[in-house]
Order: structure tokens, then C-alpha cells, then sequence
């Protein structure tokens, strides 16, 4: 049975948001309507996501597009049935809800778009550090601080923050899809992400090249 | 293949070297998405209600994709059915 949910800075959820927990957490007829209702909701906002995202599913037929909503709005609805305990009235319920059909729309949509690519190689993001650092409009500063970048990710990160910073920042691959061929989480491989930024940002303050924008230091 | 060839410095940077002070985990930035979104429509200040999502937004491109879409969905669903006073 959901608890009720806790009085954040002394405020109740809105009265539509208490219906709908109300509702989830019980049983028979209105709670099955209310579990149809949420539904119809979730499909409509992974739609929309999948709309968003249109560019990335290619060639996709609008029967795979509808396929991939429904998978979406299902394990959104398990989430969320899993979760619902955890609500605690900071924002509307319906507004909670989205969230899981925009992530797991956004999950399905960067793996289906990277379902039969290799991840790039490391000497991929290596050229376009090096092509970036040479390039016509790169100035004596410039190319001096591309330089002690690559010098920082060669000496300072361990092999897998290497692959890890690569392949996110100068290969576009998604945290997502690299945690899955990784075999890990989206949450561990950006805490990977986070200490190797952390490491670099030290080594160029170190060296008197960090950019007037990242002096600043940072913990996670 | 990646773009960041065509990419302005400051970009590539900031993907290379993150944002700089205190950011939210992954976890914690999609326990606070839905707030921190809300608080943005309402015009409030979401950064001080939620302080490390910015930071966290700036170097998450998936975590940045996930709050531009929810904003998306809210602001074009209208404002004043969607956000009632809570009290």
C-alpha cells in the first residue's frame, strides 16, 4: 500500500495528483481505470519523444515507431508501479509520470539507432582531437591547449576513463549505449566520465592552460 | 562519425573537461527532473531549488536530452491546467 505522500516546505500535491495516487494504490474498478488512464498517457508522451527523435530511427516504419511506443509506455507503467512509493508530491503526478516514457522512449531510440554500428575507435576521437587542434582558425592558444589535452588523457586517465571520455565526448557515443556494451549502468559510467573531467581539469590548471570558463573546481 | 571536427572550441571542451563546481549523479538528476522542470515553467529559480542540476544538465548530453524533451511535453501542453497552485 502507497504511503501518503510526504509534505515537502509544508505543501500538499495538487488534489489531481493525490486522485491518481489514490487510485494506483488501490484496487478494483477505478483502480484499473486509473492504471488505463496513465497508460493512454504514457504512449502519448513516448510518442512524442519518438517524434522528438524522428532523425535518429532512420528508415523505421511507422508500425516499428508505434512497436517502440508501446515497449516505452510498458516499461514506464512497471516503473512507475515499481516507484510509486517514492513519490513525494514535488511536482504534478502526471508530470512524474512523463518522465519514465521520455526516458525509456529515449533509451529505446539511441539503441535501436546504434543497433548495428561498431562503437568508433579511439584513434577516431584521437584524429578529430588532433584535426581540431590543427585546424586553419585554431590560434597559437588553441592548438597549445589541444595539445596539453591530449597530453592529459594520455598520461593522466586510466585506460578505461580513456575509453570512457572518448567515446562520450569526441565520438557521440550515447552513456547509455556504452553502458550496455560496456555491461555496466548509465550512473557508473558517467561517475567514470566525472573523475577523468576531474583529472584533466587538474592537470591543465596545473599547467596554465584551463579555460577562463572551467577554473572553477568541482566534486560530484 | 563525430561532428566535433566542425565543433567551436568552447564546445569541445566542455564535453572533453565537464562543467566546472558540484553536479547531481545521473540518478539524482531523474529524481529531480519533474521538479526542476516545473519550477523552470513556473519562472522560479529551479537552480537554487535543485543546486548541481545545471552543472550535471551541461555534462550529460543523455540527462540533457531527457530534460529538453520534459520541458518540451510540458510547456506545449499550456500553463495554467497544468500547473495549478498546490497547497
Amino acid at each position: 500500500m502507497h504511503q501518503a505522500p510526504l509534505l515537502l516546505d509544508g505543501r500538499a500535491p495538487d488534489a489531481d495528483s493525490l486522485q491518481w495516487v489514490e487510485a494506483l494504490s488501490g484496487t478494483g474498478p477505478r483502480h484499473e481505470e486509473a492504471v488505463a488512464r496513465l497508460h493512454r498517457l504514457l504512449v502519448r508522451a513516448a510518442r512524442f519523444e519518438l517524434a522528438r527523435r524522428r532523425h535518429a530511427l532512420g528508415n523505421g516504419s511507422s508500425a516499428e515507431i508505434d512497436d517502440l511506443a508501446t515497449q516505452a509506455a510498458a516499461d514506464a507503467l512497471m516503473a512507475i508501479k515499481r516507484k510509486l512509493g517514492t513519490y513525494r508530491g514535488e511536482s504534478r503526478f502526471t508530470t512524474w509520470a512523463y518522465k519514465f516514457a521520455l526516458f525509456e522512449a529515449a533509451v529505446k531510440v539511441r539503441k535501436r539507432a546504434w543497433r548495428e554500428r561498431e562503437l568508433p575507435l579511439d584513434e577516431d576521437g584521437w584524429a578529430l582531437l588532433a584535426d581540431r587542434g590543427a585546424a586553419p582558425d585554431a590560434d597559437a592558444e588553441t592548438s597549445e591547449l589541444i595539445d596539453a589535452l591530449r597530453r592529459a588523457i594520455a598520461d593522466e586517465l586510466t585506460p578505461h576513463q580513456r575509453e570512457v571520455l572518448i567515446a562520450v565526448a569526441l565520438n557521440d557515443v550515447p552513456i547509455d549505449v556504452l553502458a550496455d556494451r560496456l555491461s555496466t549502468t548509465r550512473g557508473a559510467l558517467y561517475k567514470t566520465l566525472h573523475d577523468a573531467r576531474a583529472k584533466l581539469r587538474a592537470r591543465l590548471a596545473a599547467e596554465g592552460h584551463m579555460p577562463e570558463a572551467a577554473r572553477k573546481g568541482g566534486t560530484q | 562519425m563525430s561532428e566535433h571536427g566542425r565543433l567551436p572550441l568552447a564546445k569541445l571542451l566542455a564535453g572533453l573537461i565537464g562543467p566546472a563546481g558540484p553536479e547531481l549523479t545521473c540518478q539524482e538528476c531523474f529524481e529531480q527532473l519533474d521538479r526542476y522542470v516545473e519550477l523552470e515553467l513556473d519562472g522560479q529559480d529551479a537552480e537554487a531549488a535543485v543546486p548541481g542540476m545545471h552543472a550535471h544538465l551541461e555534462g550529460c548530453p543523455a540527462c540533457s536530452e531527457d530534460h529538453a524533451s520534459l520541458h518540451a511535453l510540458l510547456a506545449g501542453e499550456g500553463g495554467a491546467s497544468r500547473r495549478t497552485p498546490r497547497g
